[in-house]
């Protein structure tokens, strides 16, 4: 059950395109899907029929400037596409980041509880608090925060780190200047570009014009050089990092909020994988002394809980974070919050609370290590093969180098062979050009039977 | 009002907005505040910047700086929490937010899921040409208003009717679309306030209205409940048909609609090239908490480059949202099946009922009562008052919350909102204290 629903109805000249209406699975919806090169932008057809009516409004011209559709419906369209081709074949995917295990049965019943709690006067709530119930709040300061001084307050509970990440874009408008590592999830640029705080991509290397990129790889142990990284208003920092699965140590992240100290900046740190960490380094950038003065830390349920289709995540800004002119971030956050959004789903965040107690917990970190399992198994397979994997120890993640080749050329071999999906690194950004991201989310026996098909078909 | 300085920044209500206390009016000029709507008594600014604390060098948004308050309903959430910290005795009855009260029916609760998409499309736009394709759900309208306010960007121009929906202007501001706040008009720059007063029957002066790149168009109204005419839409849509505008259609309360009023624009002919249309399961099945709404933009829908409006939507919501909770999907299916269908309109039967009430107590003590039949909202007019000073009289005299008109727009001013929203015994005895104070 998901709620995604996959539109493209690109009608350009240029590019070449499949235009299909399919039905997945039984428990996938309709969609309609194209699939497009890649690197191609999207504009409207030359030589379309003039005589369907036009008003007046000019395209937001921050939406033209994006170079490709968002990448994770450009793999599904993918896969579909290859579906399509082979009926009988049984893909699987290491691709999008999904989860893919039940959810632990006290945290589903808590929800059933819940929803079927809102037919009778005494259990029925209405509108909750934008920034989420009082208990949730503080039970994720306790959880994940507990002797780094976060309050409850400092915490707002949301729908997902996709949707937070725009929040924060509106809250910090378009006259900001914004670092992200590279590679990284796309939804910092993606959402940089449509706020407006970005220039066009650059034909050749397909990176935006005032985005400073933090060129993360194996030479500088994953981790950007900032002796040579400018000033920005924003720094996106992703740690364990998707896609490369590096997790940053504390002298790195000590750096990090030196970095950000220097330079008066603000650290947006996404932690979204910090429960995958076993090692002992940091899961939150407020293990950094000083981190509270320079960093928001966004954060989900997502990979913590199986709860990518339920919605649910944090935000936590605190109160010592200040702009230039002395006012709290937090004021304005919490204004956004109350007038962009109305609260995450109740239902969500009694399901939160359920992961949160002690037996919910528990059970929460077996699945992830479940997740870590598969990516161990993964890690051996890739090694079996003479490949260089990355990541795959503190997150669930592997990036895997193919030295000398192009991304989508590996996506679709691996596709067309092995029928596996998985990500070009390309689509994360142009550092990951010759890598691929597999994911560790699947049940087990795919998992083994992916790790089969891998060592046959690329060795 | 410095008590409720006080009394907030010791203990909050859950609903309640806790910043009002650190919250900074930017304001360089003077700590007294003046909330839109002439409201008299004045809110002091408690935290001044702190000087020797770390400050980044990040510039504030500067469109942030040009709201003039916090949005409104947490501002009635805080003085609804002062006013009840302050009479701990008080059985304080809330029609002020418009927030369901009444559970949801089970067979909404204990559904399966299916196609939600589906189901929407043909239970609401089954005959006028929409299909799922065109169907966003979403994790309700408010948020959809955000996310169509980031498609647009910052160089459109909108319209919104005065008075209106707080979220409307409030994201128009945030995204840089308009100019400062003018407090003698009480209007941002930029923006075209489209008056619907008792004098011109609610529906804005087309011929006096300036041309927008975007008209926001909510109807059957909140807060005024007024429902526009079949020929009214009609023109709306030939207006916007004119000037190349977009409408942004809110269709929340459609299901509230008594008459034969239109329910969706599209039941209008040519609506499908100048429109959108944004609703909500919030106040058919009471999703208020559960969070599930819906967005239908037509594929006729065209920028002036010939660009299709849908798919920069669906752009947007593939990278800026990452659905609706599924359990609410769920849900959803269920209220667009045959039985669900039903029990929204016992659930809005029953609110209907508590607006009748309303309206017939008020009706009863002289007052001009307007809205109330199409909508669960209920507005009163308060000649030559004004209506914050209205709202903290009915609340300190008869511990009911309502939300004063001018919250809504300068065209608010001198009205009060009343909705309809609560257990039944709670809105007769509100109705009771009504007629006490003003017998």
């Amino acid at each position: 059950m998901y709620g995604r629903f996959y539109l493209s109805l690109v009608k350009n000249w240029h590019l070449e395109h499949i235009k299909e209406q399919c039905k997945f699975q039984s428990t996938r919806k309709p969609c309609f899907f194209v699939v497009m090169k890649w690197g191609q932008g999207i504009t409207a057809l030359d030589n379309e029929k003039d005589n369907n009516y036009r008003t007046k409004v000019a395209r937001n011209p921050k939406l033209e400037r994006l170079e490709n559709n968002y990448l994770f419906p450009e793999i599904s369209a993918r896969e579909l596409q290859h579906i399509r081709k082979y009926p009988d074949a049984k893909v699987i995917s290491l691709g999008i980041g999904d989860t893919t295990q039940p959810l632990p049965d006290v945290i589903a019943s808590s929800m059933a509880n819940y929803a079927v709690g809102l037919s009778t006067p005494t259990g029925y709530r209405g509108y909750g608090a934008e920034q989420g119930c009082k208990e949730l709040r503080n039970a994720i300061a306790k959880t994940f925060y507990g002797k780094m001084g976060i309050k409850d307050t400092e915490v707002f509970v949301s729908d997902g780190a996709q949707c937070d990440i725009s929040r924060l874009q509106l809250l910090f408008g378009s006259n900001m200047s914004v670092a992200v590592q590279d590679p990284i999830f796309p939804a910092y640029v993606d959402s940089s570009v449509i706020i407006g705080q970005t220039g066009d991509a650059d034909k050749e290397s397909g990176r935006y014009e005032n985005i400073k990129y933090m060129k993360c790889e194996a030479r500088n142990g994953f981790f950007p050089d900032l002796s040579k990284t400018p000033r920005t208003d924003i720094i996106f920092f992703c740690s364990p990092n998707n896609p490369t699965g590096h997790a940053a140590t504390r002298e790195q992240l000590e750096q990090l909020v030196q970095f950000a100290q220097d330079n008066g900046s603000i650290i947006v740190y996404d932690s979204a994988y910090a429960v995958y960490i076993t090692d002992g380094r940091p899961r939150s950038i407020y293990e950094i002394p000083g981190a509270r003065k320079v960093a928001i830390e966004i954060s989900s349920f997502s990979k913590i809980a199986g709860f990518t289709g339920v919605r649910l995540g944090w935000t936590v800004v605190p109160e010592d974070l200040l702009y230039l002119n002395g006012l709290r971030v937090i004021n304005d956050f919490n204004r956004i919050v109350t007038t962009c959004f109305n609260g995450a789903s109740r239902i969500a965040q009694a399901g939160g609370l359920a992961s949160l107690s002690s037996e919910g917990f528990k059970s929460v970190l077996s699945l992830v290590d479940y997740y870590k399992e598969n990516a161990e198994i993964l890690l051996e397979t890739f090694k079996s093969l003479g490949l260089k994997a990355y990541g795959g120890e503190n997150a669930p993640y592997l990036w895997v180098h193919f030295p000398g080749s192009n991304s989508w050329d590996v996506f679709n071999e691996i596709l067309e062979k092995a029928h596996i999906i998985t990500v070009p690194g390309a689509g994360f950004g142009p550092a990951g050009k010759e890598f691929i991201r597999v994911t560790a989310f699947g049940q087990r026996e795919n998992i083994l039977e992916a790790s089969k098909r891998l060592r046959s078909h690329l060795s | 009002m410095s008590v409720i300085q006080q009394n907030l920044s010791t203990s909050m209500a859950s609903s309640a907005s806790i910043f009002i206390a650190n919250y900074s009016f930017e304001n360089n000029k003077s700590t007294n505040i003046s909330i839109p709507g002439k409201f008299k008594a004045v809110v002091k600014c408690v935290a001044a910047p702190e000087r020797t604390a770390y400050k980044t060098k990040v510039s504030r948004n500067e469109n942030m700086a040009k709201l003039q308050a916090g949005y409104l309903f947490p501002e009635i959430a805080r003085r609804k929490a002062a006013h009840m910290l302050k009479h701990p005795d008080a059985q304080v009855i809330s029609l002020g937010i418009g927030d369901t009260t009444e559970p949801i029916p089970e067979v909404i609760t204990s559904a399966m899921s299916k196609q939600l998409r589906a189901s929407i499309a043909s239970t609401y736009y089954a005959d006028l040409g929409l299909d799922e394709s065109d169907i966003f759900v979403s994790d309700g309208a408010k948020s959809d208003i955000s996310r169509l306010q980031v498609l647009f960007g910052s160089k459109v121009r909108i319209a919104v009717q005065d008075p209106s929906y707080p979220a409307y202007v409030d994201s128009s501001v945030i995204l840089g679309q308009t100019g400062l706040f003018q407090k003698d008009i009480e209007q941002f720059e930029k923006i075209e306030y489209m008056k619907c007063t008792p004098e011109n029957g609610f529906f804005p002066d087309l011929s006096t209205v300036g041309r927008t790149d975007v008209i926001f168009f909510c109807s059957p109204n909140n807060p005024t409940g007024y429902a526009a005419s079949r020929d009214q839409l009609t023109r709306l849509v030939q207006f916007a048909k004119e000037n190349g505008s977009i409408i942004v259609y809110d269709s929340a309360y459609a299901m509230y609609v008594s008459d034969d009023s239109p329910r969706s624009i599209f039941e209008i002919p040519g609506a499908k090239e100048v429109a959108l249309e944004v609703s909500s399961f919030s106040k058919y099945a009471g999703f208020t908490g559960v969070r599930l709404g819906w967005t239908a933009v037509p594929k006729e829908l065209l920028y002036s480059d010939g660009f299709p409006v849908a798919k920069d939507f669906n752009r947007i919501v593939c990278t800026c949202f990452n659905g609706a909770s599924n359990i609410a999907q769920a849900g959803g299916v269920a209220c667009v099946s045959p039985e669900g269908i039903k029990a929204m309109h016992e659930v809005v039967g029953f609110y209907k009922e508590n607006t009748s009430i309303i309206v017939d107590t008020f009706d009863s003590l002289g007052f001009k009562v307007y809205g109330g039949k199409n909508a669960p909202y209920v507005w009163v007019y308060f000649p030559g008052q004004s209506s914050w000073d209205v709202f903290s009289e009915i609340l300190e005299r008869t511990d009911v919350v309502v939300t004063p008109g001018s919250g809504f727009g300068p065209g608010g001013e001198g009205f009060i909102r009343v909705s309809a929203f609560g257990h039944r015994e709670n809105v007769l005895e509100a109705c009771e204290r009504f007629k006490q104070l003003y017998k």
